[in-house]
């Protein structure tokens, strides 16, 4: 189960990538696409969108189900991953990179370091 | 949870495990639901339905009894074949839907819903008071393979000595495979050729064993639903309840013209709702529970079941709506986490047209 020490991650299982030109990457864990299995259905929030940490902001729906997926952190969504849309399994197959789900220009910066770091979010995965 | 004899293959197979009818059951395996329900549609797949309930009704009125207190017909059941059935409750609805066997003249095996043994066991029990005929549960003496797919029969044919294309759609015969005895049931719920494998939970391994090297590839209780789904057939506890007139949809050939338990509530009822398929226009995932809506955003019904298909990616499902929206082509809405979404009623299958 990939946990990469260069992100963020939510107890939700999001994790938060702090890009060059600050905005924040979101999308879900290894551990999350591994448990939703094969993603069929991505519903992405609006490009303009303001969210509050912990908003509903994402919904992917696997064969059987549909998880909502929260923001980690407050602001406005400045992109969303629209190839998605026709290749939603993108999550299963790369969750770190090419699955990505939408990025933020976030509203508070300090929310960032609120965020568990790799090696705790490991341990909230070990607590099961 | 209750494992069935093929617990340890799924384990091996590193199988995601969930719970289902109190059986601790593969969703899926490594491949995922998608990669199976394609291997089913293409080639062959192998499932464990080891966890559903087997049934023995024997006994000089077994053949009245089981005529009567099941909607179709098993007087008119060939020896060695078998019929899709169900087991009507007093109230118009039913019990389950199962599996009949005529093995003999007065001996029937009787497959039923895993999640529905104990109602089913206890009913027939109930009815069969007064009567010459006995009643069975035996399903811990039997395991279960349903082997799927255009290529199962050839798989098959080739570990058995008898020519399977002998065979007729739900006929069986008696076979060994490995040096194990089975009995093949041409059979399934996937809308593909293939066979059903009874055989002793001891030998079921074996059995497991040769079919997967043969080449099936192993598929869980997720590829099972979307490929039931897409081909068309119900689930109980979904498109049939105890509050569901199977007259009201289109497994009504079920129901004979004889007379049986619960028909007075059941024949000649107007059905205010009929179970159709449907197919989403727009972007989203019908669910069980959604409500169905009307242009005017009424509520006109409810998904009973829905998915995507991994084969044709459409989202597809079945909903009990009204019956002045239950003509195919009538366009209606799925409401999707508060929002309408359209879609349009379609005769199942949905895979071919």
């Amino acid at each position: 189960m990939r946990t990469p020490d260069d992100l963020r991650y939510a107890k939700t299982h999001e994790w938060a990538r702090k890009d060059d030109d600050g905005t924040v990457v979101v999308g879900i864990t290894d551990f999350a696409q591994d448990q939703l299995g094969d993603v069929v259905f991505v519903e992405l929030p609006e490009v303009g969108r303001k969210v509050a940490k912990g908003d509903t902001v994402a919904v992917i729906e696997s064969v059987k189900t549909a998880s909502d997926i929260y923001a980690p952190m407050s602001g406005e969504v400045v992109a969303v991953n629209t190839a998605l849309e026709s290749r939603p399994e993108t999550i299963n197959e790369s969750p770190y990179e090419e699955g990505w789900l939408f990025s933020l220009a976030p509203s508070s910066v300090a929310e960032y370091d609120e965020l568990l770091d790799a090696q705790a979010y490991g341990s909230t995965l070990e607590e099961g | 949870m209750l494992r069935t004899p093929l617990h340890q293959k799924h384990q091996e197979l590193g199988a995601r495990l969930v719970e289902f009818a109190g059986y601790e059951m593969p969703l899926h395996y490594k491949g995922g639901i998608n990669e199976e329900h394609l291997a089913v549609r293409s080639g062959a797949g192998v499932f464990d339905v080891s966890h559903m309930a087997e049934v023995r009704v024997s006994g000089p009125e077994a053949t009245a009894f089981l005529a009567y207190a099941t909607l179709n017909d098993p007087a008119k059941l060939k020896l060695g074949r078998g019929h899709y059935n169900m087991l009507p409750n007093e109230s118009g609805g039913v019990i389950d839907d199962l599996y009949v066997y005529r093995e003999g003249e007065d001996e029937y095996l009787v497959v039923a819903n895993a999640a529905n043994r104990q109602p089913v066991v206890t009913h027939l029990h109930r009815l069969a008071q007064g009567r010459e005929v006995t009643v069975v549960d035996e399903t811990d003496d039997w395991a279960l393979i349903a082997v799927q797919g255009p290529s199962a029969a050839l798989l098959l044919d080739r570990l058995v000595e008898p020519d399977l294309t002998e065979v007729k759609r739900n006929g069986t015969v008696d076979a060994e495979v490995s040096g194990v005895p089975v009995r093949l049931s041409r059979t399934g719920y996937t809308g593909e050729d293939g066979f059903e494998v009874f055989v002793r939970p001891a030998d079921a391994e074996a059995v497991w064993d040769v079919v997967v090297s043969a080449g099936a590839t192993p598929c869980g209780l997720g590829a099972r639903d979307t490929l039931r789904l897409e081909a068309g057939f119900p689930l109980y506890g979904h498109e049939l309840t105890e509050r569901t007139n199977p007259l009201c949809t289109d497994f009504a050939w079920v129901v004979k013209d004889k007379p049986f338990f619960g028909r007075e509530a059941m024949w000649g009822r107007d059905c205010g709702r009929r179970l159709v398929g449907i197919r989403m226009v727009d972007r989203a995932i019908p669910r069980q529970g959604y409500r169905v809506l009307d242009r005017d955003r009424n509520a006109v019904g409810e998904v009973s079941s829905g998915t995507l298909s991994p084969l044709t990616r459409e989202s597809i499902g079945f909903a009990w709506v009204d019956v002045a929206h239950a003509e195919p082509g009538s366009r209606l809405w799925v409401e999707v986490r508060g929002r309408p979404m359209a879609a349009v009623v379609v005769k199942p299958p949905f895979h071919q047209r």
